[in-house]
This record gives structure tokens, C-alpha cells and sequence, in this order.
């Protein structure tokens, strides 16, 4: 059993835990934090996998922003976790059984026995030279090949943002606003006004 | 040396898991959209796997641009939560029926 195993199976046991506790725990805010350690130790196997810019990617990305953003929101709202738990154990016998059946069914599938998928038949290719640079070969397929994709991936975040802060933004209609397209627009006459008048006589 | 089926088999654990944790936390919402980013994320797995195995780099392309989906349905997701929570007060799915026909 070598190095790679090891760390395979190390970090594979760490991901399906944290996983498990996600869907197990009482409190949101762990729930969030055993997601980080989701992604980190799957950041770790796609390591593994030499996807080096997509697990730093997942790191930053998701540990740092994402999960950043659904720990801001579990501890904004106030949420009943009692309440929220009561229905925990009624629905426990088809969770596990919904969870065995799926699992079983895939293993089916994608397990040794019929596809080939195992070692000695489809064996992982050899490992790329020190030098290799995945950040540089994916981005040679990103901004040639997929790069409209790209551009479209662009306009969906630009959604994104625009779509969270409409539906977020709350106007109260007591709050005094200043209007910069009225303030633009004042001409001379609104403000100031001339009167002609007599000069007053001083004795 | 690790096959193929080990890491499809890692990632059909997840997606098992997710799809559990969506009927076992029905109530509560922001539960339910850890186990959607959860159900992603083992597909991504593969998506790495086989990009990996077959030598191909779509596949990682593919991913970098799920993860961006993800992120943009996270974060539009948790806008819907705040908004739900500030008319209702609650984030339980038995109260949120007011499109009940």
C-alpha cells in the first residue's frame, strides 16, 4: 500500500465524516463548518488527481467566500433549531433507506466488476513531469477553445450580483435620500430670486 | 494505485449522503442547499476523476465552470433566504405555502 493510497483513503474518510455530519448535526453553524472541511479534504483528492488549480480554486473560492457567505446568513437569521429538528427522526428510516439504495445502485454501476473501471484494465496514466504547469494548460484550453463559455460564465456572475443585491436591497420610506439628478438639474431661478424694490433711505 | 471506480465510488458516497440530508433536514432550508452544494460538489469529483484518468482537460473546464454555476445559485439562494426570513420571521418549508393553489 503505498504513499498515494494512504492519502487517498485518509482524506476520502475525513470527507465522507465531515459530509455525514453536515446532514447529522443539530447547530447550522456546524453544519456550515463541517462543509469547509468537506471542501478542504476534497480539495485534497483533487490534489491527488492533478487538478492543482481547481483545488486552490475550491479553496479560495468555496471555503473562502461561499461558505463565508452561508456562515454570514446562518447567524444573521434566528432560526428555531428545535423546531427544526423535531421532524429529524420521523423522516430518519427513509433518509437512511433513500441513502442505502442510491449508494447501492451506483456501486453497481460504477464499481470494478462490469465496466472495467479497476487497475489492472483502465490504469491511471503516468504521472506528468515536475515542470507540468496545470494553471497553464488550462488556461490554454480556457481562452482559446471555451472562450465564449468563459464569457458566459462572466455574465452569470454579473447576474448573480446584480439578481442578490435586487432582492436584498430594501428602500424604507422614511429615509431621506438625496436625488443627484435634481440637484444636477436646479437652475438659477429656483433658487435664487430677484425683487425689485425701492433703496431704502438711510437718515 | 487508485482506480477509477474508488473515486466514482467516493463521489456516488457523496451524492448518496446529500440526497439523504435533504430528505432528513426537509425543514430547515439552508440545510437543504449545503446538501445541493454538496450533491455538486461530488459531481465535480468525477468530473476531475475522469478528466484525470482519460487525460483530457474539458473535463476540469467543465468544473471551473459548475463552480462558478454554484456559486452564483449560493448566492442567489441565500438573497431568496433573507428575503423569506425578513416577511416571514421563519425558514421552515411548512410555512413558506403561500403559492399553495
Amino acid at each position: 500500500m503505498g504513499f498515494e493510497n494512504i492519502v487517498f483513503y485518509v482524506f476520502a474518510a475525513i470527507m465522507v465524516f465531515s459530509a455525514l455530519m453536515v446532514i447529522t448535526v443539530k447547530n447550522p453553524v456546524q453544519a456550515s463548518l463541517f462543509l469547509v472541511l468537506t471542501f478542504f479534504s476534497t480539495s485534497a483528492i483533487w490534489m491527488l488527481l492533478e487538478a492543482e488549480f481547481l483545488a486552490i480554486t475550491l479553496v479560495l473560492v468555496y471555503v473562502g467566500a461561499v461558505m463565508v457567505l452561508f456562515l454570514f446568513v446562518v447567524m444573521m437569521l434566528d432560526i428555531n433549531v428545535a423546531r427544526m429538528r423535531a421532524a429529524f427522526i420521523q423522516y430518519l428510516p427513509i433518509g437512511v433507506a433513500v441513502l442505502v439504495t442510491m449508494a447501492a445502485m451506483m456501486f453497481m454501476v460504477v464499481g470494478p466488476e462490469h465496466f472495467g473501471l479497476d487497475v489492472e484494465n483502465f490504469a491511471a496514466p503516468a504521472r506528468q513531469a515536475a515542470d507540468y504547469n496545470n494553471t497553464r494548460e488550462l488556461g490554454l484550453v480556457l481562452y482559446t477553445v471555451y472562450v465564449y463559455p468563459f464569457e458566459i460564465a462572466a455574465v452569470i456572475l454579473l447576474v448573480a450580483i446584480i439578481a442578490a443585491i435586487a432582492l436584498t436591497l430594501r428602500r424604507r420610506p422614511k429615509t431621506k435620500y438625496q436625488d443627484p439628478d435634481l440637484q444636477i438639474a436646479v437652475k438659477r431661478n429656483d433658487r435664487v430670486r430677484m425683487i425689485s424694490m425701492d433703496s431704502e433711505e438711510t437718515k | 494505485m487508485i482506480a477509477l471506480s474508488d473515486y466514482l465510488t467516493l463521489a456516488a458516497i457523496m451524492f448518496s449522503l446529500s440526497v439523504a440530508g435533504i430528505f432528513l433536514n426537509r425543514k430547515n432550508i439552508i440545510i437543504i442547499l449545503m446538501s445541493i452544494e454538496l450533491m455538486l460538489l461530488s459531481v465535480n469529483i468525477n468530473f476531475v476523476a475522469f478528466s484525470h484518468f482519460l487525460g483530457d482537460l474539458s473535463g476540469q473546464v467543465f468544473v471551473f465552470f459548475i463552480l462558478t454555476v454554484a456559486a452564483a445559485e449560493a448566492a442567489i439562494g441565500l438573497a431568496i433566504l433573507v428575503v423569506l426570513f425578513r416577511n416571514k420571521r421563519t425558514i421552515d418549508v411548512d410555512e413558506l405555502d403561500t403559492m399553495k393553489g
